[in-house]
């Protein structure tokens, strides 16, 4: 889960990292009155959560009023990325003369988190690791202890932070990482870090992002969250809590696990189709959850055609069974050709309880995307 | 033979009092899984499918003789679930929950590099050696007993994948399921050596996905170390980047690595063929055999 900068600047600042003076606006009055309180220059930012906000066009400087005004106007409402812009953060412009980046990350292949510390910050910093990955200094930190003080300093003078100011980035180190573990932080950074003129050290941005998994732990993080779904279908995945993504083919796709759906995608691929969507029902799904899913993806207008893929471990075929059925009963018509593959646990339950005249049935996972490839085809005809 | 469990391995539940522990727990038992002992606190003394339960994995460790776990404990509780049968101690921890947090799988995998336990997943479906002993959540009617081992990421995978073998008549050894977590105990690497060095097994079915680099140092391993032929399968080719499919692995960063292009093409710079379907992957297993 993602917070937006605003949350994100809170959490910081709550734990006595330094950011600049901000107030949060959705009118363009509200940003006018802001800048006025706070001076100028200031920067307005879009909260929405994706990256290269500044590239693209979503991160303005005012030094007047109405440059203010106009930048609020551009900004608030704008399309970004395919996310509305509805809030803006309204900052105090920091005279800067260095710009640095530091993060807490888990490094999977190793199994441990790791703080990275640069001074090249400001910029794309996957592009620095990409290109110049010597430019980042890291230090991997054991989960039992946590990350030393010396480690935090080490980490800081590795990647040659200025001497005068090296104690307080070490410091923003350390209670970075206090913080990725007391909020079951998944990525914690800040780029920039700003160092000003004056050599105080400022947070310009800040990016947390949550493991959904321990959100049961983090119930004020978990109000934080902000449903941000790129179109109504995946607004509709989230209250139904699938895994879903939608894609830009007409073969909508449900199935049972991870592996075996994005296998299901790749087949339609290969069978000349394509997938309208990746949907996991998840394990030990009941019988309304698979009603949810054939609704979700009878919602997409883009669908033409829907393969069901279920191998039953966890999830039983009875139960599928049972749901594929409540989902079709209601209509007069089905209103897209529906395929069904059963397998595994209770599968032979389930075929016994499908009703085949509002299916069909196929035995192999391979005649069932071909099937459903050529009832998309044959829509289009 | 087999790799990690046979029919001596004597299993501990944890978590057998919950509907999915007694569910599996039955399930084990009618597959001919040795079931010695549950574990779940304050639960001492009860039975559950005539299995006698302990408060604590030691104390069902210690009476019953267990040297194996699996664990069916919610994801809030499972991570010290785990570490108490790394502490008990067991040889082999198998973990089915899904979705525990990510930090507590670190301290855990902190833990496990200082003990001697093998844990599988989490957020796995078990191993099965056919017809000896299952341990976990994989339907066991659809294995048979034979000379292809597999490992895999994702649960349901492997059932399609096994089940396109075993309607061949092509049987396996063992089935491994390693998990679709960011942190995992037992490794591609670990399962691929452990078939290696397994005389029984003829052929190893190594199924991945999308995300991470585990299937590319994988490849790696297979170049340098196996004699032991392997067929590949990768999902996940059509997923667009920057999209979490499910898996807290699956996720492609768009930078190039952990695509399924580049694993397809690390495996077959190690001479595995990949499957551009599971009834491909059956095919190369074939003309191995």
């Amino acid at each position: 889960m993602k917070l937006h900068e605003y949350q994100a600047k809170e959490v910081f600042a709550d734990a006595g990292i330094p950011t600049p003076d901000s107030r949060l606006a959705s009118t363009v009055e509200e940003v006018v009155d802001a800048v006025a309180e706070i001076g100028y220059p200031a920067a307005i930012k879009a909260q929405v959560h994706v990256g290269g906000r500044g590239k693209a066009g979503g991160i303005k400087i005012a030094t007047s009023e109405a440059e203010a005004r106009e930048a609020a106007e551009d900004i608030l409402g704008m399309d970004l990325k395919g996310y509305t812009v509805e809030k803006v953060l309204v900052e105090a412009g920091v005279d800067f003369e260095n710009e640095l980046y530091v993060g807490i990350t888990m490094d999977r292949g190793e199994g441990e988190p790791v703080a990275m510390v640069s001074t090249e910050g400001g910029v794309d910093i996957e592009e620095v690791a990409a290109e110049t990955p010597e430019a980042i200094a890291r230090e991997h930190v054991d989960p039992a202890f946590g990350l030393h003080p010396y480690q935090a300093r080490k980490v800081v003078y590795e990647a040659g932070i200025p001497r005068d100011v090296a104690g307080d980035v070490a410091s923003i180190v350390s209670t970075l990482y206090d913080l990725y573990e007391a909020k079951d932080a998944a990525d914690i950074e800040i780029n920039p870090v700003m160092i000003t003129a004056d050599r105080e050290v400022v947070a310009a941005d800040a990016v947390m992002n949550i493991d959904e998994d321990a959100l049961f732990r983090q119930p004020e993080l978990a109000e934080m969250e902000e449903e941000a779904a790129e179109d109504d279908l995946e607004a509709k995945a989230n209250e139904y809590g699938f895994d879903y993504v939608r894609l830009s083919g007409n073969v909508g796709i449900i199935g049972n696990g991870a592996g075996l759906v994005m296998t299901t995608l790749d087949l339609v691929d290969h069978y000349g189709g394509s997938p309208a969507n990746f949907l996991d029902i998840g394990g030990g799904a009941k019988a309304e959850r698979v009603a949810n899913a054939l609704d979700m993806v009878f919602a997409d207008e883009n669908v033409d055609s829907v393969v069901f893929n279920i191998f039953g471990g966890i999830t039983r075929g009875d139960e599928v069974a049972k749901g594929i059925n409540e989902a079709l009963e209601q209509f007069d018509e089905i209103p897209k050709p529906v395929v069904v593959r059963l397998a595994g646990t209770n599968a032979e339950e389930g075929m016994e309880i499908l009703n085949t005249d509002l299916v069909q049935v196929e035995s192999t996972l391979e005649d069932a995307v071909q099937r459903a490839v050529a009832n998309a085809e044959e829509v289009n005809q | 033979m087999s790799v990690f469990v046979d029919d001596d391995t004597r299993v501990v539940v944890q978590g057998i009092t919950g509907g999915e522990g007694k569910f599996h727990t039955e399930q084990m038992l009618a597959y001919g899984t040795n079931v010695v002992a549950g574990a779940v606190p304050g639960k001492g003394g009860q039975e559950v499918a005539g299995v006698p339960v302990y408060d604590t994995v030691s104390e069902a460790a210690r009476e019953e003789d267990a040297d194996a776990s699996v664990v069916f404990v919610p994801p809030a509780f499972a991570g010290d679930a785990v570490f108490e049968a790394l502490d008990s101690p067991v040889d082999l921890v198998v973990a089915i929950t899904e979705g525990i947090p990510t930090q507590d799988m670190a301290k855990v995998n902190k833990r496990l590099s200082e003990v001697d336990t093998r844990l599988l997943g989490p957020n796995c479906p078990g191993i099965i050696t056919p017809g000896e002993a299952k341990l976990g959540i994989l339907p066991g009617n659809i294995f048979e007993s034979g000379d292809v081992g597999l490992v895999s990421r994702s649960g349901t995978l492997t059932y399609q994948v096994v089940s396109n073998l075993t309607e061949r008549g092509i049987g396996q050894t063992t089935a491994i399921g390693i998990g679709g977590d960011p942190i995992i105990g037992t490794s591609f690497v670990d399962a691929l050596d452990a078939f290696e060095s397994d005389p029984d097994t003829e052929a190893v079915v190594m199924c991945g996905e999308i995300g991470g680099e585990d299937e590319e140092q994988a490849a790696q391993f297979i170049a340098g170390n196996m004699d032991t032929p392997v067929a590949g399968f990768i999902a996940g080719r059509t997923a667009p980047p920057g999209k979490r499919m499910g898996h807290a692995g699956a996720i492609v960063s768009g930078s190039g690595t952990g695509t399924a292009e580049s694993k397809i093409s690390a495996l077959n710079d190690a001479g595995v063929p990949v499957g551009d379907t599971p009834n491909e992957v059956a095919d190369h297993i074939e003309d191995f055999l």
